[in-house]
């Protein structure tokens, strides 16, 4: 699982865990809930959460029916009470059950009640194509929790990133949802230093370029970044941009690295209509027009469920060769 | 239902005084409302007033309610203020959450109400988290989930009992079973006979009462609350009553059988409660007409403040969204 790891390495499973585990030794007010959470169910089908049941006791890691209303519903009344639960809901096709709870309370809470209360918790959660997990386990719909007002959404590529995001979003006074993108949980990448935090709404600009900005997150930010070799070969100078919080996005460090490249390709796995995408392109358009040098444009799965066989399931993800030769082409005017 | 668990006489008192406050303050929202002075969505309760009235005197301010769109008379029981309450309703800066939640999401946090919610349901699962709370604190706090009797056939019902079940949350489910969801009769939406035959799938007590009793109300809402409070797990009651001016401000009610309504309407349980006071000599006519007409002083008082307050500064539009961050 995690070959090739080296000794200041870990996975991005491992950096959630020690989150937990770091963030519950020092907040007694932190809970963690969710279906097979607790250790005599193995911590967590991942094993994000395992070992937490064991050193906190099963009052703070509390394994849950499989009920996702109950289990963010849950979540926010505790949280009115001044605890801070993070949730977990199994796989991200399971919010759309519990999207009352989100949408409706956890998300409005605060302005309904004009600043009265308000819901502090972590909502986890994992997707992605890659492992044949076919129309109901694998979409990203963080969307649709960036169409929330109230809802923060952030998505980490690595290691560093999921433990200080995780840490960040435990912190933050608002529902926070934390997309996890299961087929890069075990890709060993730089570990984090405990008690590490990534600030939310803050970009990180993975590699530095001229010509055009790629921005991305979660797993397709490492096939952006793969298409650095064949860009440098067109003589393409690409900067590189992880994108890390959907909601509220860093529009400062797009709209400078835009500002001095003129070009932008947004990339992520979620169908393209009505995407992140879409509203960063929009964003640009009305905020960058003029120092445009080509059409903003994007890049996402086409508009269909996520097919299971594996041809089929290749053919929807987004891939380095078409990011390569999408960023080229709008660099050398062919778009 | 037996006699024991009853309330002693100021506590009689004392429930007929929330009823007071609760029809009262119906009466003159519905003659608000068209007067044209206030404008708002109104889910008039009236005929209620017994289940909320019984069932706070059990509650201290530090107990936990989370409650529906049809709600104010729970409110009201709980001790949310009322210039608060008329501020907010009008969509006022003084009103409980700046005017911005309006009647359907009122919220007065030192009160104990935590949550108004105007989606079918959900009042349930989050009565749950603040349970699960107060066990992990051992606050001995109680948690208050109201609906209807149309929420027990909504997902988040069966998913917030089992929970609260497995879990033995300190939580009391109070369906206030007025007979209809919506514009549809009980019977024809729901296929148990009763709300409280559901409980016995979750291993919890189920209890039915007359909810236009108030001793039978009082006995198991006092029951239910010392149940939670000594960790024995939550109750469902279902209260039976009716509501005496449909769904909705303005609704018609032709989908009732107007015999029904004019039976359910000549048992108002007021007037027979007021009755059974004086006759029962626990109270006298001047005490209770003392009550009632303060009750009338606090509302003129209540809606005077409400439409002379400011309405919110349309700065306040984006704000509330999100908290400040460390």
């Amino acid at each position: 699982m995690s070959g090739g790891k080296k000794e200041n390495q870990m996975t991005m499973i491992d950096a959630i865990n020690m989150a937990f585990h770091d963030a519950m030794e020092e907040d007694p007010k932190i809970l963690v809930l969710g279906e097979d959470v607790a250790d005599p169910e193995e911590g967590g089908v991942s094993g994000a959460t395992r070992g937490l049941s064991t050193k906190f006791g099963e009052h703070r890691c509390r394994t849950t029916p499989i009920s996702e209303q109950a289990i963010i519903g849950a979540a926010i009344g505790a949280s009115l009470a001044g605890y801070k639960p993070v949730a977990e809901i199994m796989l991200m096709n399971f919010t759309t059950v519990a999207m009352d709870m989100i949408f409706n309370h956890a998300a409005k809470l605060r302005y309904m009640s004009g600043g009265q209360t308000n819901v502090p918790i972590v909502i986890r959660t994992m997707t992605g194509a890659g492992f044949s997990t076919a129309g109901q386990h694998s979409d990203f719909l963080e969307a649709w929790f960036a169409h929330a007002p109230g809802m923060k959404v952030v998505i980490p590529s690595n290691a560093q990133d999921a433990y200080g995001l995780l840490r960040s979003a435990i912190d933050d006074p608002d529902p926070v949802l934390v997309v996890e993108n299961m087929p890069i949980y075990w890709t060993p990448t730089d570990k984090p230093e405990k008690g590490h935090r990534v600030p939310i709404g803050k970009a990180r600009i993975a590699a530095e370029g001229k010509d055009i900005t790629i921005l991305s997150y979660a797993g397709m930010m490492n096939k952006c970044l793969a298409a650095l070799e064949a860009l440098g070969q067109a003589g393409v100078s690409a900067e590189m941009i992880d994108l890390r919080t959907i909601s509220p996005w860093d529009q400062e460090t797009v709209l400078s690295s835009v500002a001095k490249t003129g070009r932008c390709l947004i990339v992520h796995e979620a169908v393209k209509p009505f995407g992140v995408g879409a509203e960063i392109a929009a964003t640009l358009s009305e905020r960058c027009f003029g120092k445009l040098k080509a059409p903003v444009s994007r890049i996402g799965a086409p508009f269909t469920p996520v097919p299971f066989s594996k041809p089929l399931e290749s053919a929807f993800l987004p891939d380095t060769a078409q990011i390569a030769e999408t960023a080229i082409a709008l660099v050398k005017g062919k778009h | 239902m037996t006699k024991t668990n009853q309330p002693d006489g100021p506590t009689q008192v004392e429930i007929f005084r929330r009823m007071a406050l609760l029809k009262a303050n119906d009466e003159r929202a519905r003659k608000v409302i068209r007067s044209g002075r206030v404008q708002m969505t109104y889910y008039s309760y009236r005929g209620q007033e017994v289940i909320p009235a019984a069932m706070s005197v059990n509650l201290t301010d530090k107990d936990y309610l989370c409650t529906i769109y049809r709600g104010i008379h729970d409110m009201l029981a709980k001790g949310i203020p009322l210039r608060d309450l008329w501020a907010e309703m009008a969509g006022r800066v003084k009103g409980t959450c700046k005017g911005k939640g309006g009647p359907m999401h009122l919220t007065y946090p030192s009160k104990g109400i935590m949550v108004t919610t105007g989606i079918v349901g959900s009042s349930m699962p989050i009565a749950n988290g603040l349970a699960w709370a107060s066990q992990l604190s051992k606050d001995g706090r109680v948690s208050v989930a109201t609906f209807g009797d149309g929420a027990s056939n909504i997902g988040a019902f069966h998913e917030a009992l089992n929970l609260a079940a497995v879990w033995k949350l300190p939580v009391i489910f109070l369906c206030q079973n007025n007979q209809y969801g919506e514009h549809t009769a009980f019977a024809k939406a729901t296929a148990a006979k009763h709300v409280a035959d559901r409980a016995v799938s979750y291993n919890i007590p189920g209890v039915r009462v007359n909810g236009n009793d108030p001793y039978e109300m009082y006995a198991a809402a006092r029951q239910a609350v010392e149940r939670a409070r000594a960790g024995e797990g939550p109750t469902l009651i279902e209260a039976v009553t009716f509501r005496f001016f449909g769904h909705v401000f303005g609704d018609a009610d032709k989908y009732m059988d107007p015999a029904q309504k004019a039976a359910a309407m000549a048992a108002d349980p007021y007037p027979a409660f007021r009755s059974k006071l004086i006759a029962d000599g626990t109270a006298t006519e001047a005490q209770l007409a003392e009550i009632e007409a303060k009750i009338e002083k606090d509302i003129d008082d209540a809606v005077e403040f409400a439409l002379d307050a400011p309405f919110p500064d349309v700065a306040e539009v984006t704000r509330d969204v999100y908290g400040a961050t460390a």
